[in-house]
């Protein structure tokens, strides 16, 4: 494998195995079934092909000309995650993982879903490979992402909802956490985002990693040359890992993680980690996490579920020290606003986690030369979020 | 090695039983009454004392302990409160005491000041359960340092690798986790357990005490034929959840451990 975690799993300082004893060997099989399929030639074949023909890959790069004008600034590019199958870039660490979870013998799946992205994208792998699959979601984002827990539920998956704490993301890991534990002989658990005990964090990276490798490509084809500027949104971190990792060794190319900033700095108001968080443990790996004195974790807010957590992936944390990636925050209505203006200058409307990525680029644009190149992971659709912001605003659907 | 602790499992053979431990969270159902709480559990038996500090996230833990930790924590419970609390019963008690807590809030109160206090007010030995052997050296070094015990804890799915790996931390036991899954009840415990505890124990060369899903004092006695301690937590926490603030919790609970003390006895 390129690059880090070491053999221990760590970035740097973050990273780790912070999990009960039950899920260590379990965690030891999973790493080495992902490095042998990796270097298994049938096992790239069957995904790159299914990444072609099923989730339609490569995604286009779009030029958003009117968005760029409008900035009056860099030429922004918008790699266009939300053409995927099901809408979102998380379909590729799905499928990827599904596809291992088949090989390994496993004949159930279990996922956690915030934004319920995560979750559709693993119940329509399972129903493609023929799994057995159960996700699990906070109830407070079941209300804010009803739309696509029906979609699971069409999809064949089993929804549980989680009703505990602050009936979010974070809950909803616990719980999956927990079924995995009693149920790891016949379960995989599929991770969403770079998150979680080694190896998860490698291996939904390089699941992720076609979106940087693919634009990699796209932008010196299209545009000719690298971009100054890469920019996503970190929820865990997964679009953003992987759109980043191809871009990493090019120091002149300035990448960008946008986190929640929700309704404003105060502890419980945001989700920015790295603005208000320190280092801890949480749900198996050591990185950056809001958190009180005591250790505990502080609640979160974000208008975008996806976003709505507290930790971070252990790489983003390493990136954040070493300074390669940059880490900023816009707010609610920032991204509410963002939202709005793709929709109407480019006929995209993105997913409300997105929209903090753009909602960036609207600030900063201006300061790049018009020569000069944008990229956008543009990681999800916004279908999902249309009742919630019509909801916000006061419309009544 | 805690003189302490091995010295109730010694007491606990030569009467030929095993150790009863007992689990409760700290702070639950508020941090003032956990004192009486844990003089209760030492008037009906118990020979060493598993007190559970209350985090937010506890992974590890089915429905009856997270909900015991949600309430300990509504109630004011942080790890410094509890460390106070194990320093009153010093002042009378020299029932071991073992700390079970996840790694952040120990992380967060700074490693090696939590393995200094700890050591200050009487504390025995910890339990980590998100912290493997893997992670666990920093961990060891500031406790062992201080003469606390880092407890390994073990369970059905580690190999024969891991096992001897815990060797390694051991000092006067380690902790076999019964089954594959969360604390809670089990209506029935696996039947590979018995040859599951006999390999650990050779392998290690420790006492093993069996923990998570026994309930009932038909389990006890049926673990106490063959471990060296055996854990009863979820049962004593439900009875806890069950009294509430009620006074008559504290008879309650010295009632119920009695029984299971007397379901330790081997033969
Ligand atoms: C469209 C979209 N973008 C981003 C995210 C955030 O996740 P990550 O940071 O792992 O990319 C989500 C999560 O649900 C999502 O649905």
């Amino acid at each position: 494998m390129k690059r880090l975690p070491d053999e221990r799993g760590y970035f740097g300082a973050y990273g780790g195995r912070f999990v009960p004893e039950t899920l260590m060997a379990p965690l030891q099989e999973l790493e080495e079934a992902f490095r042998e399929a990796m270097r298994d030639k049938a096992f790239k074949r069957e995904l790159d092909g299914l990444l072609r023909d099923y989730c339609g890959r490569p995604t286009p790069l779009s030029f958003a000309q009117r968005f760029s004008a409008h900035l009056g600034g860099a030429r922004v590019y918008l790699k266009r995650e939300d053409l995927c199958h099901t809408g979102a870039h998380k379909i590729n660490n799905a499928l990827g993982q599904c596809l291992l979870a088949r090989r390994m013998g496993k004949v159930r799946v279990i996922a956690e879903t915030g934004a319920g992205q995560h979750g559709v994208a693993v119940a329509t792998a399972a129903a493609l490979l023929g799994l057995s699959c159960r996700i699990y979601m906070g109830t407070e984002d079941e209300r804010r992402q009803a739309l696509n827990v029906y979609r699971m539920r069409l999809l064949g998956a089993e929804v549980v909802g989680v009703d505990a704490g602050s009936k979010t993301l974070k809950d909803a890991i616990n719980e999956a956490l927990r079924d995995w534990v009693t149920n790891v002989h016949t379960t995989h658990y599929v991770m969403g985002s770079v998150l979680g005990p080694h190896p998860y964090p490698m291996m939904v990276r390089e699941f992720q990693a076609v979106i940087g490798a693919e634009a990699w490509l796209q932008m010196r084809k299209v545009y000719g040359g690298l971009p100054r500027l890469v920019v996503a949104c970190v929820g865990g971190g997964s679009n953003a890992a992987g759109i980043f990792t191809a871009f990493l060794p090019y120091q002149k190319v300035k990448l960008v993680g946008v986190e929640a900033g929700g309704r404003g700095p105060l502890l419980g108001h945001h989700a920015a980690r790295f603005a208000g968080g320190s280092p801890g443990v949480l749900h198996g790996t050591f990185t950056y996490l809001l958190q009180d004195a005591s250790g505990n974790t502080a609640p979160t807010h974000s208008i975008s579920a996806g976003l709505d957590y507290p930790a971070v992936g252990p790489e983003h944390a390493f990136w954040k020290d070493s300074r390669r990636v940059e880490y900023v925050h816009v707010s609610d209505e920032e991204a509410k606003a963002a939202f709005h203006l793709l929709a109407e200058l480019e006929g995209i409307v993105p997913a409300l986690e997105t929209a903090h990525a753009l909602a960036y680029v609207t600030k900063v644009a201006r300061s790049f030369s018009p020569a000069e190149a944008i990229l956008v992971n543009l990681s999800g659709r916004g279908d999902k979020d249309v009742a919630e912001v019509a909801r916000l605003e006061g419309v009544r659907l | 090695m805690s003189t302490r602790i091995d010295a109730a499992f010694r007491r606990a053979a030569k009467e030929k039983r095993a150790a009863l431990i007992a689990y409760i969270t700290a702070g639950d159902p508020t941090p003032a009454r956990t004192l009486e709480l844990l003089r209760a559990l030492e008037r009906g038996g118990v020979d060493v004392v598993e007190l559970g500090v209350p985090y937010s996230d506890p992974i590890a833990d089915g429905p009856i302990n997270c909900a015991a930790a949600e309430r300990a924590l509504a109630a004011g419970t942080t790890l410094a409160g509890v460390l106070q609390t194990i320093r009153e019963l010093r002042f009378t008690s020299q029932l071991p005491v073992v700390l079970f807590s996840y790694a952040n809030p120990v992380l967060a109160y700074g490693l090696s000041r939590f393995a200094l206090d700890a050591a200050t007010v009487g504390v025995d030995g910890v339990l980590l359960p998100d912290v493997p052997a893997e992670e666990a050296t920093p961990f060891h070094q500031q406790l062992r340092r201080v003469g606390v015990e880092l407890v390994p804890m073990l369970a059905p799915t580690s190999t024969r690798v891991r096992v001897k790996q815990a060797k390694k931390l051991a000092e006067s036991f380690v902790y076999f986790v019964s089954h594959t899954g969360v604390t809670g009840p089990q209506a029935q415990l696996p039947t590979e357990l018995e040859a599951q505890v006999r390999l650990v124990r050779k392998l290690t060369g420790r006492r093993v005490a069996v923990g998570f899903g026994v309930s009932k004092a038909e389990q006890v006695a049926r673990v106490a034929q063959f471990a060296d301690g055996v854990v009863v937590g979820s049962a004593l926490v439900a009875r806890i959840a069950q009294w509430g603030d009620d006074p008559e919790l504290v008879g309650d609970l010295q009632r119920f451990v009695q029984q299971l003390r007397a379901a330790t006895r081997r033969g």
